[in-house]
């Protein structure tokens, strides 16, 4: 009788987590005792991508940090909806200053316990993507370049949520925003603009940066604990929908990003010194149109009339990513995307 | 206290701020009906037993099984598993091989000698079952863990019914039915074998407080055939039955099977078995429209059973038979072609069906019989009060597992009737669908094949064709089930709500809903894996 050890678990390390494995190999959030950096009662809208990425992460840091963290956060919608004066959603050290110097808040933090010889204190500054790659930038690329010892992450909801959906440099091209029909004439943002922060940073040759989404839970909890196994500056890119900026069902917040990455639109990797080191595979590919008509700011390519152009160019990226990424392998399913038009 | 500058109100936790009040709709936990236990014609709680197996508690996940049915090991080989067919892992890559896992419990509490005891109160009731088939040996099964004293009587001289003369021993080998039918026995059922009941009134004089009538349908059914005085043609249940009695019928070198269910399938392949150069099944209708289960039919054809779909029998000679090819027409009936072509055979087997032998009821008026079937009630009870009827002598699918699941139904409504109360049937909930699942977070896995012997083999012995899972395998298998409808704590509820709303109960107990601050985003119903929770309205 053949007693090979089974190594398949039901749901495998997919779901959060999973009695039939040992606690120590289930996710930080599968735990009760989990820090929960960011509890009940904050003011997010239902179904908020970045309340539930803000939590993952921090809980993830406060683990490999041993509870020894102090975070600095930027203005932005994790800030308005966490801390309206006089309740706070916090259940960490957390800084609020400005919404463009969060990363320079961060460095003084970090130099003041290097002063007092408390480098066992760990240092984390977050913002929105409006906060990281447009009124932050400079500070971040400043923070960046003298590697100080500080993890930023960026929530990026690829635009300006809680002012009321304006553009930001990290909004998609094709996505529509309240401030795009200004700059065209279509509705939504234009091709070509835009910055790709996590590549920006990767240019600083600091020792870590990630990207990571809401999706994948245990990807984003193993990209903070690395991270938090370097000394410098690191940077983690988190990709987390916004119902209400993206017009889609509260309910599909995970499932957006899900198809984000399983689409190539949004790449999920790891580099270190300016190099990619590692990159998520996609398990189950799907064309770029699964993503998009789930979301209204694209419905303008869906009606009054479908525009196949901009979806077909969508689709260009999106493939264009799978290519630099090498995200395709030989366990993806449909890993050839059916012809136009069966989708 | 002396506030610090610019400071007014008292700091504090924003779990002042009850978000729950923006909510329209709330998740609710349920647990919903899985298309493997709605299928089961015994009634098993499958997701249930594959729920326990999972984590490797074997014997609780035996002990959750024969609550339903007392006959895993029996059940793992000749059941054709409905439940399978509709198994919702199909649709992702193949159905979980239940029936194997069913298997590998059953012949673990064999080789572990895990017996059944009886903690029900005795009732002093004494019940009467006719027929040691299935149904019966499940009614006695059920009535005993009910409290009753139980006799059970047969005309032959073992226990099994069906299970023992029709199912050949490759398929079931009798050391694994002679173990669960002394499981019974040793649970205090009065076992009267070689006792033929020829009339239920007299049964009924013995003064028992309840019957239940189980005797089969085991009277081969005769199609009229033209044939030659030297012809030799013999039905398919005596055939089985003489081969189980050690007298196997002298059948040649050619044998041809009439007919396209189960029980054809059978003796085509006990005919190899025994010898036989050619086995050839004839059918007047095709592979699809045939009755028999088509894993039946693809192994037969595996061990070098031959087919003869679209034909009939129209003349049967000493050594030839008379073959009309036929068509389908429109409806998918079999039409006669005029084409005839001539078979070589030294014997014909008729399997055309099988009826019921009825003559111990010949002269009890109040029991109405219909189309050569016994009329029950919903409740079983036939028109006699306190007689009861099951299995394939009322009108129901003749396998082994609607046996069961009518022992079990009868044995229930038996002890209703007794205690003059009435069984109530739970209602049955929703069943899932594959799109009420989140499959995204089900791990990939191929199904584990049974290993099979090879067809050439297996056709020349009477050795088991479909060997068992081994526990590392059977575990592999049993955690391939989607849970579908039930929660099996993948924390994903817990983990994936924005607002921290998720209250874990612990091991075992499940998950509850904050309703304070759960703002009814819905993430939670669409991320559990398994349907178990559904988003309902609140009250306005």
């Amino acid at each position: 009788m053949s007693t090979a050890p089974v190594k398949f678990y039901q749901v495998g390390s997919f779901a959060v987590g999973n009695r039939l494995l040992p606690p120590d190999q289930n996710s930080i959030q599968s735990d009760s005792e989990r820090t929960n950096a960011l509890t009940s009662g904050h003011r997010a809208c239902q179904g908020c991508g970045e309340a539930l990425g803000a939590r993952y992460a921090l809980d993830a840091a406060m683990r490999a940090s041993n509870g020894k963290m102090i975070a600095v956060n930027a203005t932005g919608c994790l800030e308005v909806f966490s801390t309206p004066y006089p309740e706070s959603s916090w259940r960490i050290a957390w800084l609020h200053s400005l919404f463009g110097n969060a990363p320079a808040v961060a460095t003084g933090v970090a130099a003041a316990l290097k002063a007092k010889g408390r480098t066992d204190i760990r240092v984390v500054s977050q913002g929105g993507d409006g906060a990281t790659v447009d009124i932050g930038f400079g500070v971040l690329s400043g923070m960046f370049e003298r590697n100080d010892d500080v993890l930023y992450i960026c929530y990026d909801n690829e635009a300006y949520m809680n002012t009321g959906v304006q553009r930001s440099g990290a909004t998609p091209p094709a996505a529509r925003t309240s401030t795009t029909q200004a700059v065209g004439p279509e509705p939504g943002n234009v091709f070509g603009q835009g910055k790709n922060l996590p590549r920006i940073a990767m240019a600083h040759e600091i020792p870590y940066v990630a990207t990571a989404t809401v999706a994948d839970l245990r990807d984003l909890e193993a990209k903070v604990t690395r991270a938090m196994e370097f000394r410098g500056a690191r940077y983690l890119h988190v990709l987390v929908p916004c119902p209400l900026g993206w017009g889609s069902a509260s309910c599909d917040t995970v499932r957006i990003a899900r198809l984000a990455t399983q689409s190539g639109l949004f790449p999920v990797f790891e580099a270190e010194r300016g190099e990619v080191v590692s990159s998520t595979p996609i398990r189950q590919r799907v064309g770029v149109e699964e993503y998009l008509k789930l979301q209204a700011r694209y419905g303008h390519l869906f009606s009054p009339k479908r525009r196949d152009d901009i979806i077909d160019h969508l689709q260009a990226n999106a493939d264009r990513n799978i290519a630099r990424y090498n995200l395709i392998n030989a366990d993806t399913k449909n890993a050839d995307l059916p012809e136009k038009g069966v989708l | 206290m002396e506030k610090p500058f610019a400071i007014t109100l008292e700091v504090e936790s924003s779990l002042a701020n009850h978000t729950g009040s923006w909510r329209v709709e709330r998740p609710q936990y349920v647990n919903l009906m899985p298309p493997c236990n709605n299928a089961c014609p015994a009634g098993e709680n499958i997701q249930n037993w594959l729920y326990v197996a999972e984590d490797g508690s074997y014997e609780a996940a035996w002990r959750s099984l024969i609550i339903e049915n007392p006959f895993p090991a029996i059940m793992g080989r000749v059941c054709y598993h409905p439940c399978q067919t509709v198994c919702n892992r199909a649709q992702l890559d193949e159905a979980v091989g239940i029936n194997s896992v069913e298997r590998f419990l059953g012949d673990l509490a064999i080789e572990k000698g895990w017996s059944i005891p009886i903690t029900a109160q005795p009732t002093g009731f004494h019940v009467l079952v006719i027929g040691a088939g299935p149904t019966g040996l499940s009614a006695a099964y059920h009535l005993r863990r009910l409290g009753h004293d139980v006799t059970l009587r047969d005309a032959a001289t073992a226990a099994g019914g069906m299970m023992r003369y029709g199912i050949p021993k490759y398929r079931l080998p009798r050391e694994v039915l002679d173990a669960e039918v002394a499981r019974i026995a040793n649970m205090g059922v009065r076992f009267q074998l070689g006792r033929h009941v020829e009339n239920l009134q007299d049964a009924i004089d013995e003064g028992f407080d309840a019957i239940f009538l189980a005797v089969g349908a085991q009277i081969g059914k005769r199609a009229y055939i033209p044939a030659g005085e030297a012809a030799r043609i013999l039905d398919a249940v005596s055939v089985l039955h003489d081969v189980e009695d050690g007298q196997p019928p002298l059948l040649g070198r050619r044998v041809v099977v009439y007919g396209g269910g189960n029980t054809a399938i059978d003796v085509a392949r006990t005919a190899k078995r025994l010898g036989a150069e050619e086995a050839i099944i004839v059918y007047r209708r095709t592979r699809e429209k045939a009755p028999a289960d088509d894993g039946e039919i693809q192994e037969a054809i595996e061990e070098g059973v031959l087919m003869k779909w679209l034909s009939t029998v129209k003349h049967a000679g000493a050594d030839t038979l008379k073959i009309e090819k036929m068509e389908l027409d429109e409806k998918g009936f079999p039409q006669p072609t005029g084409e005839y072509e001539e078979l070589e055979a030294d014997s014909l087997v008729l399997a055309l069906g099988q009826e019921v032998d009825l003559s111990l009821i010949n002269n009890i008026t109040d029991l109405e019989v219909r189309d050569g079937v016994v009329k029950v009630d919903p409740t079983m009870m036939t028109g006699r009060a306190g007689v009861f009827a099951g299995g394939d002598m009322v009108p129901a699918e003749r396998t082994v597992t609607t046996g069961v699941g009518h022992g079990k139904k009868a044995a229930r409504n038996i002890d209703a009737w007794l205690r003059k109360t009435a069984f109530e049937k739970q209602e049955t909930p929703s069943i899932v669908e594959f799109k009420d699942l989140n499959p995204w977070y089900y791990s990939d896995a191929p199904h584990a094949v049974r290993p099979r012997l090879e067809g050439a083999r297996r056709a020349s012995t009477f050795d088991e064709v479909v060997q068992g899972l081994d526990e590392s395998t059977a575990l592999y298998e049993a955690r391939r089930c989607m849970s579908c409808g039930n929660c099996f704590e993948c924390d994903n509820c817990f983990g994936v709500c924005p607002d921290n709303a998720v209250i874990k109960l612990g091991t075992g107990k499940g998950f509850e809903i904050n309703l304070d601050y759960c703002k009814g985003c819905g993430i939670c119903v669409s991320e559990c894996p398994s349907g178990s929770i559904i988003m309902i309205p609140e009250k306005s």
